[in-house]
């Protein structure tokens, strides 16, 4: 035991003498919380546009002046003929140009309808459908407004928006979750996978082997600063997300600890998994960057909603851990629910963990035994 | 200049003889391209939709037919009072909880102002608005139909009504704006990664000590670093391309040698970024952990994801330092706008004196003496 | 038969990192066609002195020069020299011919030059049908071998060789001096770092480093009969005598 307890304190001290890593390790997370909470929104600022005023009336002026206001909008230049859209387009200096109709104000006067058209830059569709929705809005405040002002007796529906959970509607609450995802699994299984395959390659491993620890004890060894370093990247990140956007974590912190840590040891045992099954660094890299931490970003529902995505992808994110975990932890952190709403997700990380687990001490059993090939 | 040449055969030779990086090559932008692209979207297929309705009336069955009948809006039931409403969507299975409070359709044959009670999940806060946007226009479209059928004179509720087009992408199909992006990422992650590690890999080992002894120049061994990886980078480039070409039907409206012109500058920036930050690290991992962090970062601020132009100034002011924002604007001008030379000559002008600082930077950063 | 001619000129030579200094005051010649000798025990500051010469690191103070050029320009003095590192020697995932043609190539030879020249070295090794092998399949001792070969494949003045033989079997270290020999009769400088005792004794002079000082300089045979004993590795422990703790 004490010989274990040696070994362990050997490989804290690789990690913590190792200072760019871990500068790096916890710039990281810091540097993706202060990129999603400020840089990037999923919504429309300054976005600029153009407007074709073929109507020149108080109609065309009032809805100018609106959009004007709008923070949403840049209005950038007032055209003057339709012909000067496509290279306004092309220069990449407008989302979208407004075209007023020459009788707008009149059409609106005598058949109390008249339609304002919108052409979007399609080429970037988020951004074009953002900017068709908001325009919409506003044109539509503007109709409502007409007809409450003739609307003496006419029967008007209201509607009354109560935002759940996110009532200032940032658009980092979506994020964080995905941010301590992210890194938890960099750090286990990258990391790990490639502080394992290090010793193989530099030969070094043999030299563990040879030694009175048992092969469970060197692994786990090697791996139990990372569960350490991950714990406390993600206490971290949440002290952060809390100062820097007053970002709670609206339910059981305990809960939100043990899921956690529940995630961090799958993420181990994967990397303990990849690294048994590879020879050099680079290729542990390699998988671990491309199968693990791509799809991680791009496919768990971290940035874009699983919703959204062809229905072939719902099955296959099934296999990621990531896509439940970041699930739990919106839960957890954001809606505040508790254990009774991610039974399901828990269960399945509970599984996926056995899962590696096991194959992985399948497999260095075999492999360690018998030394390389 | 013969030196150089001599370190490229070796390098070629290097790379033919490493099984694992010629499926790399091929393997990463497939499938990347494959499973990625049709992936990445922000474009909202359905919301689901629970109703309570406390006034059971014709009228707010007919809203919620109305409701029912969009393509947008999945009506998933009825929530239970305020607790069944909460924990629907605590749960994640309701997106929007709908509440028609009993006095609807009174209010409406009334002439009354009944007001509806919309609750919405806004963990995704656009998801939340845009869902909240289009719910609005549809029961302003139903208060349309109740006023008219009540026999008033249309005119008498004046209404603008929107008309909106899309140019170049008419089905605003997604795919169009990711497929740029991702090819972007692929390259920048393939070409920076393989020659970063391939460089402090060879200081880990030791050989580059070998080298280092050696007459050669500083400027020769960065070269005979970047241009395996340049050639090897573009070849990706033009798989991905083809695969998104023949996958996915994009189009390509714009100049190919402008493209590729511009995506060889952008690598020789990556490339030579990737060879700094390799004279920075002393293991692989290390190297590893920089180049994420930079790329990373590189990558959110760039405007792939969202509009750069909606990024507050400072980050608009990083942009300027930042190769995969120009590249990523340059592509999708040139392949769906069919932008011309004259429309990006100076974000290509910038990505240049980018290209160039970076190479210097490792250049003079390598040192052949402790 | 030597020649007078200095190759390598050292003149209080120091090397600092931080407060520990590696090298201290180091002084001597090395002759032009010597086999000359570094000896002392690990961490006695051998490698860095030699690392110093080739031009890898850069003194913190002294007059260094080798083949004629100051140590302040390492670029000149390295098409000069060729060089022998201690834990590297070849790439594993390039052949024989491969690593060869890499060398010659990057001292400036042609491939003209290069293609007899590498035929004549396989064949003198007994190694012609297995040009085409790679590294990575040959044993430690054939690989050491190769590697000197291929350091001094370009005919430097001085070719420097660091711990050449270390893990070795002694049949391998025998053919590995006689190609040292063979080098030396040529005209070539080989400046040796070993901690092999014996093999003081294949050299023409001999220097011994404790704690970063010279403690010794002269032809084993004038060190033994000044200190008296049978052997240089008796002579070693008698004046160098490690200290327990070292960096």
């Amino acid at each position: 035991m004490k010989r274990f307890m040696a070994f362990v304190k050997k490989e804290f001290l690789h990690i913590f003498r190792d200072y760019r890593t871990l500068i790096i390790l916890f710039g990281i997370p810091a540097a993706q919380i202060l990129i999603f909470g400020y840089a990037v929104r999923t919504d429309l600022t300054n976005a600029g546009i153009a407007i074709l005023d073929n109507a020149r009336d108080e109609v065309s002026a009032e809805l100018t002046h609106k959009l004007e206001a709008s923070e949403f909008f840049e209005v950038k230049y007032n055209l003057g003929s339709y012909e000067e859209i496509d290279p306004a387009f092309k220069q990449g200096k407008i989302k979208a140009a407004i075209i007023f109709p020459a009788n707008l104000g009149t059409s609106l006067a005598r058949e109390g309808n008249a339609t304002v058209s919108i052409i979007a830059d399609g080429s970037e569709p988020n951004t074009a459908s953002l900017v068709t929705a908001y325009t919409t809005a506003i044109i539509n405040d503007y109709s409502a407004q007409l007809t409450r002002q003739v609307s003496q007796g006419m029967p008007v529906i209201n509607q009354e928006v109560r935002m759940y959970f996110n009532p200032n509607l940032e658009s980092y609450y979506m994020f964080v979750p995905g941010v301590i995802t992210l890194i938890l699994i960099l750090i286990t299984a990258l990391m790990t996978s490639v502080t394992i395959v290090r010793e193989k390659e530099f030969g070094t491993m043999e030299v563990l082997l040879v030694s009175p620890l048992k092969p469970w004890q060197i692994i786990i060894g090697k791996v139990a600063p990372y569960f350490f370093l991950s714990l406390v990247n993600v206490i971290v990140i949440l002290l952060m997300a809390w100062f820097v956007f007053g970002l709670p974590v609206k339910g059981s912190i305990a809960l939100l600890i043990a899921e956690t840590m529940l995630y961090i040891l799958l993420g181990l045992s994967i990397g303990i998994f990849v690294s048994s099954s590879v020879q050099k660094m680079e290729n542990a890299i390699f998988i671990s960057f491309l199968a693990l931490m791509l799809p991680s970003l791009l496919l768990s529902g971290f940035i874009f909603p699983i919703e959204n995505m062809p229905k072939i992808y719902d099955y296959v994110s099934m296999i990621l851990p990531p896509r439940w975990f970041v699930e739990i932890i919106r839960s957890i952190m954001i809606k505040g629910a508790g254990f009774a709403y991610i039974w399901k997700e828990t269960l399945i990380l509970v599984i996926m963990t056995v899962f590696f687990m096991a194959l992985s001490a399948r497999k260095f059993n075999v492999r360690l035994g018998e030394g390389e090939k | 200049m013969r030196k150089l040449l001599f370190l490229l055969k070796k390098e070629f030779r290097q790379i033919r003889r490493n099984p694992f990086m010629a499926r790399a090559i091929i393997a990463v932008p497939l499938l990347q391209m494959l499973i990625l692209v049709p992936a990445i979207t922000f474009e909202i297929k359905r919301i689901d939709l629970a109703v309570t309705d406390y006034d059971m009336s014709p009228a707010s069955r007919e809203l919620i037919s109305k409701l029912s009948g969009s393509s947008f809006f999945r009506i998933i039931g009825a929530a239970a009072g305020q607790a069944g409403a909460d924990q629907l969507l605590l749960s994640g299975d309701a997106d929007i909880v709908l509440i028609i409070p009993d006095d609807f359709s009174e209010g409406l044959a009334g002439f009354g102002k009944p007001t509806l009670q919309v609750l919405a999940d806004a963990v995704n806060a656009t998801s939340a608005q845009l869902g909240w946007n289009y719910l609005v226009s549809v029961v302003r479209d139903y208060n349309r139909d109740v006023i008219i059928s009540s026999g008033l004179a249309p005119s008498a509720i004046p209404g603008i009504s929107v008309s909106s087009r899309f140019w170049y992408n008419p089905d605003l199909n997604y795919k169009y704006y990711m497929l740029p992006g991702i090819l972007v990422i692929l390259i920048t992650a393939i070409g920076l990664l393989m020659a970063g590690l391939n460089l402090v890999r060879e200081k880990e080992i030791g050989t580059i000590e070998q080298i280092n002894v050696t007459p050669v120049k500083r400027w020769e061994l960065i070269a005979s670093k970047v241009i395996p990886f340049f050639i090897i980078g573009l070849f990706d480039l033009a798989l991905g391309l083809t695969v998104g070409w023949i996958a996915f039907d994009i189009p390509f409206e714009g100049s190919l040698l402008l493209f590729f012109a511009c995506a060889a500058i952008f690598l020789v920036a990556v490339l030579g970024l990737a060879l700094f930050f390799s004279t920075m690290a002393s293991t692989q991992q290390q190297f590893l952990f920089i180049a994420f962090f930079f790329v990373m970062i590189f990558i959110l601020m760039s405007g792939i994801f969202t509009p750069s132009e909606s990024m507050p100034r400072w980050a608009q002011q990083f942009n300027l330092v930042n190769p995969v924002a120009y590249l990523m604007r340059i592509n999708r001008m040139v392949m769906l706008k069919g932008s011309g030379f004259q429309d990006i000559a100076r974000d290509m002008g910038a990505l240049t004196i980018l290209a160039l600082t970076f190479i210097t930077l490792a250049i003079r950063a390598y040192r052949k003496r402790a | 038969m030597m020649e007078k001619e200095k190759v390598i000129e050292v003149k209080e030579l120091v090397k600092r990192f931080g407060s520990f200094v590696a090298n201290d005051h180091l002084s001597f010649d090395v002759y032009k066609g010597e086999i000359f000798g570094f000896l002392g025990a690990n961490g006695a500051g051998k490698t860095t002195a030699i690392r110093i010469l080739c031009g890898l690191s850069r003194p913190s103070s002294g007059k260094v020069t080798v083949a004629g050029i100051d140590a302040s320009r390492p670029e000149e003095i390295k098409k000069r020299i060729g060089y022998m590192s201690q834990r590297f020697s070849l790439y594993e995932d390039l052949t024989v011919s491969e690593n060869i043609e890499l060398y010659g190539g990057i001292y400036g030879m042609t491939m003209k030059e290069i293609r007899p020249r590498r035929e004549q070295l396989l064949t003198r090794l007994s190694f012609i049908q297995q040009g085409d092998m790679l590294i990575k399949s040959l044993p430690l001792g054939l690989r050491q071998k190769l590697a000197f070969a291929v350091a001094v494949f370009h005919d430097p003045e001085i070719v420097f060789l660091d711990e050449p033989t270390s893990g070795v079997d002694p049949i391998t270290r025998r053919q590995f001096w006689e190609m040292i020999y063979e080098t030396a009769s040529r005209g070539i400088t080989v400046f040796v770092t070993t901690h092999y005792m014996d093999e003081a004794e294949y050299c023409d002079r001999i220097t011994i480093m404790n704690e970063g000082k010279i403690v010794a300089l002269d032809t084993p045979a004038a060190l033994r009969e000044k200190y008296g004993t049978q052997t240089i590795e008796e002579l070693f422990v008698k004046i160098a005598r490690p200290k327990t703790v070292t960096s």
